[in-house]
């Protein structure tokens, strides 16, 4: 017999964040730092009808701030935002990258003044796919696999 | 074009090909004219990191000027050695004087300082990131060796991997469709996202290790040094470091005006012997730093439209 439960329940009020790299929900999970906040439901490897797999991750209780969206942009560029109020979907949308990340970037260089002194790290996106940012101090620029979030 | 009066010289890369360009026409004008424009101005220079050229040539274009000078240049005389932090010193500065020279040895240093300042900031160095009055004096040389700078065949030789003259002087000529060449050992081999952003731009560029096969298409030849220090393996570093020797053998390879710069201090990659070939222009590229930076500080300050 076919198993059609559905794997993650609806949630009352809450953000879900849906179309997610698959497996990149832990990392999102991390810089969110969703481990001790509320209840969270995350699946991982689901399939996908517009991108195969995808990670979905739904968090009770809370709504995301444009900084942790950026981050979450950064993670995975398709991902999609619901906010859920009352079990409905008041609003809905797919992250965007903005044309300046500030703050939540690590800068790769060492050299960088944003690693040696307190200053704020600032980014400007060069191209979204593939994504490669140019750092506002040091004017290095770094890929994908180069980012690491603050 | 952006208004020049109370502007910051940070990169080359907040410039326009027509705002360098016009720099360097004002830089044209400087080359006679010594009036005292800059008088009751006072430019601080801090150097947190030695300097020969770059300072003395901005107090000497600030002197020529009419204006006044202050500042260190070592940073164990500042505040910083005391823990301030960089935006604390310049806040504190800016009420000293009406423009900041900056050389720092962090990267983005310049920018952090142009963002706390009310006051204009040229930067005279950030580390291995930004020399951008460094690359207008190279532009300014091309320009007044060769009469111009679009569409020149242009080799850089050396150390291409670290060198920020290079890294800078490239980024500028490819606003001017110039052919670049770049002739280094592997392993200083420019980064490859500079070429990248090269290559994106549409600018023409050759790799290779061996200057002969190149020589003689070159207008202009940029050496560098190449420091032994940046070798992980000094048999590799003594197998190249004489194949880059430029001496006035070159010359029977190349075309007859092709001029050979360097942003100095050269060890042993220029002979000494070619010092006096008319070719070699380095000691001259040194001089067009004063009308350079004679020019910036009057746009900065406002003495020039």
């Amino acid at each position: 017999m076919i198993d059609k439960k559905i794997r993650i329940d609806p949630i009352k009020n809450g953000t879900s964040i849906d179309h997610l790299n698959p497996g990149t929900a832990l990392e999102v999970m991390k810089v969110l730092g969703l481990h001790d906040t509320g209840i969270v439901t995350i699946g991982m490897h689901l399939e996908s009808k517009k991108f195969g797999y995808k990670d979905i991750i739904k968090i009770e209780n809370k709504e995301l701030t444009q900084d942790e969206i950026n981050k979450i942009t950064l993670i995975s560029p398709h991902a999609s935002i619901s906010i859920i109020k009352n079990f409905n979907v008041e609003k809905k949308f797919e992250v965007m990258l903005p044309k300046v990340i500030e703050g939540s970037v690590k800068c790769k260089n060492p050299k960088c003044i944003t690693n040696i002194e307190s200053v704020e790290t600032k980014f400007h996106i060069i191209t979204k796919s593939p994504l490669k940012i140019q750092c506002h101090h040091c004017e290095r620029h770094m890929k994908k696999e180069d980012i690491s979030l603050l | 074009m952006k208004p020049f009066k109370g502007r910051d010289i940070i990169s080359i890369r907040d410039f326009s090909r027509e705002e360098l360009i016009y720099i360097l026409k004002v830089a044209q004008k400087f080359e006679k004219q010594n009036k005292p424009v800059l008088k009751g101005k006072i430019l601080s220079t801090l150097f947190f990191e030695p300097s020969t050229r770059t300072r003395l040539s901005f107090e000497s274009a600030m002197n020529r000027l009419g204006g006044k000078v202050i500042g260190f240049a070592d940073a164990a005389v500042s505040s910083a050695a005391k823990g301030e932090s960089l935006h604390d010193t310049i806040k504190v500065i800016e009420g000293y004087c009406d423009v900041i020279v900056l050389r720092h040895p962090v990267e983005g240093a310049a920018r952090v300082a142009a963002e706390s300042a009310g006051i204009p900031v040229i930067n005279g160095g950030d580390g291995a990131n930004q020399h951008p009055t460094q690359t207008l004096l190279d532009l300014y040389t091309i320009k007044k060796e060769k009469g111009k700078i679009t569409g020149l065949n242009v080799g850089f030789i050396g150390d291409l991997k670290y060198g920020r003259t290079v890294h800078s002087l490239a980024d500028a000529l490819s606003k001017f469709n110039c052919n670049l060449f770049f002739i280094s050992p592997d392993s200083l081999k420019m980064p490859s996202d500079l070429l990248e952003e090269l290559g994106e731009r549409g600018t023409k560029y050759t790799e290779t290790d061996d200057l002969n096969k190149v020589s003689r298409y070159l207008d202009v030849l940029y050496a560098t040094r190449i420091q032994k220090e940046r070798f992980a393996d000094p048999i590799e570093y003594e197998r190249v470091k004489h194949s880059y020797v430029i001496g006035p053998s070159l010359l029977r390879k190349t075309k007859k005006d092709i001029i050979i710069m360097h942003p100095l201090p050269r060890v042993n990659e220029i002979s000494p012997n070619l010092d006096k070939c008319r070719q070699a222009v380095y000691f001259k590229q040194a001089h067009n730093g004063v009308m350079v930076r004679k020019a910036l500080l009057a746009l900065v300050l406002g003495k020039v439209k």
